[in-house]
């Protein structure tokens, strides 16, 4: 065991560093779920990641990337959330279907999209949850209807983040007639396509954070089909393994959320009860024992290993710990927990009330807490299913 | 970077618990104490035989040479079967702390050779486990460390509600005589870090013995294990203990850097694994029904060895201060997860 970076790993850090601060806009861009505007500034930005060769530093050099391995990820992100750089717009894409489209996908598929997905010009939604099927995913109704070398979608899907504004979507559809786990197959198709149409859906704070997708009679071709025809389930599992296993969310993402409580809470602690000290403290220790957990897997993982059903421990730990702190952050403003960022008493609260509000969404979206309890229970306990 | 145990370090931790495993079941527990012995002589004969009391003495004094993180994962497997005897105050606290002095006496030869124990007490801790069988005690008296001998010192018994913690108040006066040396520091965050691995396998057990227990038992016509409240509570329990034993194994690691950060680390480690195996020992008391605060059910041999060693070796309270102190007096952010980068 040896918790200390080499020199290879110092120098990654090092030169990370002076890109971000060369290249990090100074102030935040504008939001890529309100406007169209907010939207291309961050595509911008995955334009000038990928330039630098930093879009995605785990993926191959011929993809863009620079093939490294995970724990030069983890040094990576840290540098990125260290540097306040923007949030990435295409995160559905570059860190849930790329992987999923390295395992499974074409030689022409990998060429066709990925290196595009790099490079930001194909910004990713993705359109697996549909109105009658949220955590029971397996109930998916949405259809696939091969017609020749084509299918034919028809269906309804829903929350889709950044569906508003994003090129493309990878959903899950089932051959007609087909139950539950089997015949679903899942199948790429543009977002501007004839037969879609987009509905945006307003989050409490107004934001249009996701959407609704209806397909009516949507033609793709069969070589948009990602993995083997019927095998849908097995792929998207993979899928969600890469979403609550490490790529989703970064343990920098929490640790630097809590630099900036510890500043929220220097700034008032004049005023605050000392037991809001341990409350900080406890948001400190529960961003850095994510941190370590995370780099164990990722030491795991360069050696050889896979991620299991502990991939669901991780979704539970970093959502909960994420409202916690959030919450902290809330109780320490008091009364002013409540402006809004426009009001003028606000001006110094910084987003606090934004992040609270995301916060709230982190036990339901990558698969409910509830259904992740269901699975280390089951898988990791061993107890019966019902 | 590499947080992972080495080949040899998961087989010498592998071998240890197997052994523990096999021979200190609740059976054998319960024997124990029908026969009223301080410990089972046979089992704590091949815990010596197997090396595990001299890991962490230098190779020139007869130990193995071994260090913190080889220790850690065998202190798991102690709490994991909630052992009577002594191995990891001994072998963990007062090994190196022997091995360490300037002069000990020869305390740490009649340990390693002799089959001696000697029992160690945490600055300020109101009581001495194990002091019976041991040959001396090592003792604070600030940040002296004094070590007496039998004729120097009045023992009284106090019952613990762990029936297999041994523990006495000592009568003793610190002299020029006793003092052996200064600096209890280090012993203090080994003793803490190895009560942290114990509370982390002890929370493992109670969690393994309510799944057993909670396939086998039926109600409504179905095992109550598989309905959800009794699911989710057992999952909740162990989330916990995922994101307590890395940072348990970082402290390990990070021990020797002794630091603020370092020592931080070991307090986040003993607040992390005494929560977890608090929730699990109470979540398993849950699960066990009625059943769970019964005598006849094994549970509360490991549910009173998580209330004793959640405070042992410095309470949440004190721990947590130092943690307070560690985000106040060093940055915090993204990159500086690790001490060594402090």
């Amino acid at each position: 065991m040896k918790l200390d970076y080499n020199d290879q790993q110092r120098a990654f850090r090092a030169e990370v560093r002076a890109w971000m601060e060369a290249n990090v806009p100074s102030g935040p861009l504008p939001s890529f779920d309100l406007t169209r505007e907010g939207f291309e500034a961050h595509r911008e930005w995955e334009r000038k990641l990928n330039d630098g060769r930093w879009g995605m530093v785990t993926w191959p050099e011929e993809l863009g990337g620079r093939g490294l391995d995970l724990i030069r990820w983890l040094i990576f992100e840290e540098e990125y959330y260290r540097a306040n750089a923007p949030v990435r717009v295409n995160q559905n894409g570059i860190f849930l279907l790329g992987p999923t489209m390295m395992e499974f996908g074409t030689d022409e598929q990998k060429a066709r999209f990925l290196p595009r997905m790099a490079a930001g010009d194909d910004i990713w939604a993705q359109a697996w949850s549909e109105p009658g099927a949220g955590s029971d995913l397996a109930g998916v109704r949405s259809t696939a209807t091969r017609d020749g070398e084509h299918y034919i979608l028809n269906g309804q899907k829903i929350w889709s983040s950044r569906a508003t504004f994003a090129d493309w979507a990878f959903g899950l559809f089932r051959e007609p007639g087909s139950e539950r786990h089997r015949g679903m197959s899942l199948v790429l198709f543009r977002l501007d396509a004839p037969g879609v149409s987009v509905r945006p859906i307003e989050r409490m704070d107004g934001e249009k954070v996701f959407a609704e997708i209806f397909l009516d009679n949507v033609r793709v071709p069969v070589a948009d089909r990602l993995g083997e025809e019927g095998q849908g389930w097995h792929v998207c599992m993979a899928t969600a393994g890469f979403e609550r296993g490490l790529l989703l969310r970064s343990p920098a993402r929490y640790q630097e959320a809590v630099r900036k409580l510890v500043a929220l809470y220097d700034a008032n602690k004049d005023i605050l009860p000392a037991s809001f000290a341990e409350r900080v403290a406890q948001s400190w220790m529960d961003a850095d024992a994510y941190a370590l957990a995370i780099y164990a897997m990722a030491s795991r993982l360069v050696a050889g290993g896979t991620i299991g059903p502990e991939a669901s421990t991780n979704k539970i730990f970093w959502s909960e710990l994420d409202i916690g702190l959030a919450q902290t952050a809330m109780d320490i403003l008091g009364e002013r927990a409540e402006l809004m960022p426009s009001a003028s008493m606000a001006a110094d609260i910084g987003e606090w009330l934004q992040y609270y509000i995301f916060a709230l969404a982190g036990p339901i979206y990558a698969g409910s807490n509830e259904i992740q309890r269901n699975i280390i229970a089951e898988r990791m306990l061993g107890l019966p299913r019902a | 970077m590499q947080f992972a145990f080495t080949e040899d370090q998961l087989a010498i931790s592998q071998a240890a618990r197997e052994m523990l495993v096999d021979t200190c079941t609740p059976v054998d527990l319960r024997k124990l104490l029908e026969r009223g012995d301080p410990r089972d002589d046979a089992r704590w004969r091949t815990v010596q035989e197997m090396g595990l009391v001299g890991m962490l003495a230098p190779e020139d004094k007869g130990g193995l040479g071994m260090n913190e993180t080889d220790f850690v994962g065998i202190a798991e497997a102690a709490g994991y079967v909630a052992l009577p005897e002594p191995l990891v105050e001994l072998a963990g606290v007062a090994v190196p702390l022997l091995a360490g002095l300037e002069d000990d006496r020869g305390w740490l030869e009649r340990v390693l050779n002799d089959g001696a124990t000697v029992a160690v007490a945490a600055p300020g801790a109101p009581f001495v486990a194990d002091a019976d069988t041991a040959g001396a005690l090592l003792l604070a008296d600030g940040d002296n460390i004094h070590l007496i001998t039998s004729n120097g010192f009045a023992l009284e018994r106090q019952q613990s509600a762990d029936p297999f913690r041994r523990l006495f108040a000592v009568d003793w006066s610190p002299s020029a005589d006793t003092k052996i040396g200064s600096g209890w520091s280090r012993s203090a965050d080994r003793g803490a870090l190895f009560a942290a691995a114990e509370l982390v396998g002890l929370g493992q057990r109670c969690i393994d013995m309510a799944v057993a227990y909670a396939k086998d038992r039926n109600q409504f016509g179905k095992p109550i294990g598989s309905y959800q409240a009794v699911k989710h509570l057992l999952a909740t329990a162990q989330v916990k203990i995922e994101f307590a034993r890395p940072v348990v194994h970082a402290a390990a690691a990070e021990l020797q850097i002794d630091s603020v950060a370092s020592r931080a680390r070991i307090s986040h480690a003993k607040i992390a694994a005494a929560e977890a195996a608090d929730l699990a020992a109470r979540t398993a008391v849950q699960v066990h029904g009625a059943m769970g605060i019964t005598w006849e059910v094994d549970l509360h041999f490991f549910l009173k060895r998580v209330l004793a060693l959640r405070n042992a070796w410095g309470t949440p309270a004190r721990h947590r201060a130092r943690v307070i102190e560690r985000i106040q007096v060093l940055p915090t952010g993204p990159d500086l997860t690790f001490a060594s980068v402090q």
